[in-house]
């Protein structure tokens, strides 16, 4: 090996475009994301899927809650909304009622739109807005300094619970299937071709269509679970994530660093909140 | 890849190959991109950008085969690849 010591990087010469960057706000680039964390990664299948989907760019919406994930709305070149904590769900169905025509993706972590916006998505996904949920889960409250969330698995450590958490987390697929969501599947940011699979999946969903991506909080849960930085999680998340498409899902709750089952859960059709307050069905049920 | 045979259609099987370019400035140093490329195209640099972060450096060129998985898995847009239009099979391991 060479003993030159390191040095800055050479200026670049040409000026390099990502294939991406007309979907993004370039100029906001680089982002506040740390280093390893995963929501860039959901991101990046985020737009790549929709570009596959060609739906045009000028028929979809972007919302988003507070935290590190509400930040999303900010980074994609669509027309975008940044709501206040847990809200994402209630100005995208205002979005989806007033524009029937437009795409209205809900992007936010799991503490704003299970926990804070808990009431919010429950009730949109019983009602069946057709709106399409990407929810972030990286089992804490990032943003706000590492708070213990409805998603925190029991013994994990944050700093609202430094001796260990002692409460039972949500596992959000089966409650979103106990709501009635049409389409329900979770992946991890390390699986990027079927998270795109799934996101254009369920962008094409008629109805309340919800993804649960598990992805890593490098600066808070890793660190303060000394689980190493993203990058360990991401081969944590190789090792230990199973795929069970059609799983009953109420057996994949997930405990603290235990095994992820993955998967497509649910997929079903039923008339969406607007076919059925317009009279263009029956009322009636799956 | 070492085959025990020629394989028939050998002449007519084109590997897609692609040229990486990673944006510098954006690079964070995760490297997700080094250690989830199929063909161990990339390492991380001894050299770091301004903010300080080691980015990754092209070390096999020829072995790209242009799967784009270093593009969805960085998280920060900073690596991309494009195909190269008709070129041969690129090199295996064994034979560079
Ligand atoms: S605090 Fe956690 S979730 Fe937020 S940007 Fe950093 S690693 Fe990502
Ligand atoms: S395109 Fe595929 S083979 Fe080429 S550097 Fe990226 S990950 Fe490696
Ligand atoms: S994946 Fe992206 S941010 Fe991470 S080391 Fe590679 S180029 Fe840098």
């Amino acid at each position: 090996m060479s003993t030159a010591p390191a040095k800055a990087a050479p200026v670049e010469r040409k000026e390099l475009h990502h294939p991406k960057d007309t979907m993004l706000r370039e100029d906001r680039l680089p982002h506040i994301w740390c280093p390893t964390c995963g929501i860039g990664t959901a991101v990046s299948c985020f737009v790549e899927a929709l570009r596959e989907t060609n739906i045009p760019e000028e028929k979809v919406a972007v919302v988003s809650g507070i935290g590190c994930t509400g930040r999303v709305a900010g980074y994609v070149n669509l027309d975008s909304f940044h709501t206040t904590h847990g809200r994402a769900i209630p100005f995208a169905t205002g979005l989806a009622l007033a524009k029937p025509d437009m795409k209205v993706v809900v992007f936010s972590g799991d503490g704003d739109l299970v926990a804070i916006g808990g009431n919010h998505i429950i009730n949109a996904a019983r009602r069946n807005m057709n709106i399409t949920v990407i929810c972030i889960n990286n089992f804490i409250y990032g943003m706000t300094g590492g708070q213990c969330a409805s998603t925190t698995p029991q013994i994990a450590k944050t700093s609202t619970t430094p001796t260990g958490n002692t409460d039972y987390p949500f596992n959000v697929p089966y409650l979103m299937d106990a709501c009635g969501a049409t389409y329900i599947a979770r992946w991890t940011v390390l699986h990027i071709r079927r998270l795109k699979k799934a996101m254009g999946e369920a962008l094409n969903k008629k109805g309340f269509s919800f993804i649960e991506v598990i992805a890593p909080c490098a600066t808070l849960y890793a660190r303060r679970n000394r689980l190493g930085t993203g990058f360990d999680l991401m081969k944590f998340y190789h090792d230990n994530s199973e795929i069970q498409h059609g799983a009953d899902t109420k057996m994949v709750d997930i405990g603290f660093q235990e095994k992820i089952i993955c998967g497509k859960f649910v997929d079903i059709d039923k008339p969406t909140f607007l076919e059925r307050y317009r009279g263009e069905t029956n009322g009636g049920g799956k | 890849m070492k085959l025990w045979r020629t394989p028939l259609d050998a002449e007519k099987v084109r590997v897609p190959h692609g040229v990486v370019s990673v944006i510098i400035e954006r690079c964070k140093g995760c490297s997700f991109c080094v250690e989830y490329c199929p063909r161990d195209v990339l390492i991380i640099s001894r050299n770091f950008n301004k903010k300080g972060y080691h980015y990754p450096e092209v070390v096999s060129e020829g072995l790209c085969v242009d799967c784009n998985l270093c593009e969805d898995i960085c998280p920060e847009f900073a690596i991309y690849s494009d195909p190269v239009e008709n070129t041969p099979a690129p090199a295996t391991k064994e034979n560079t």
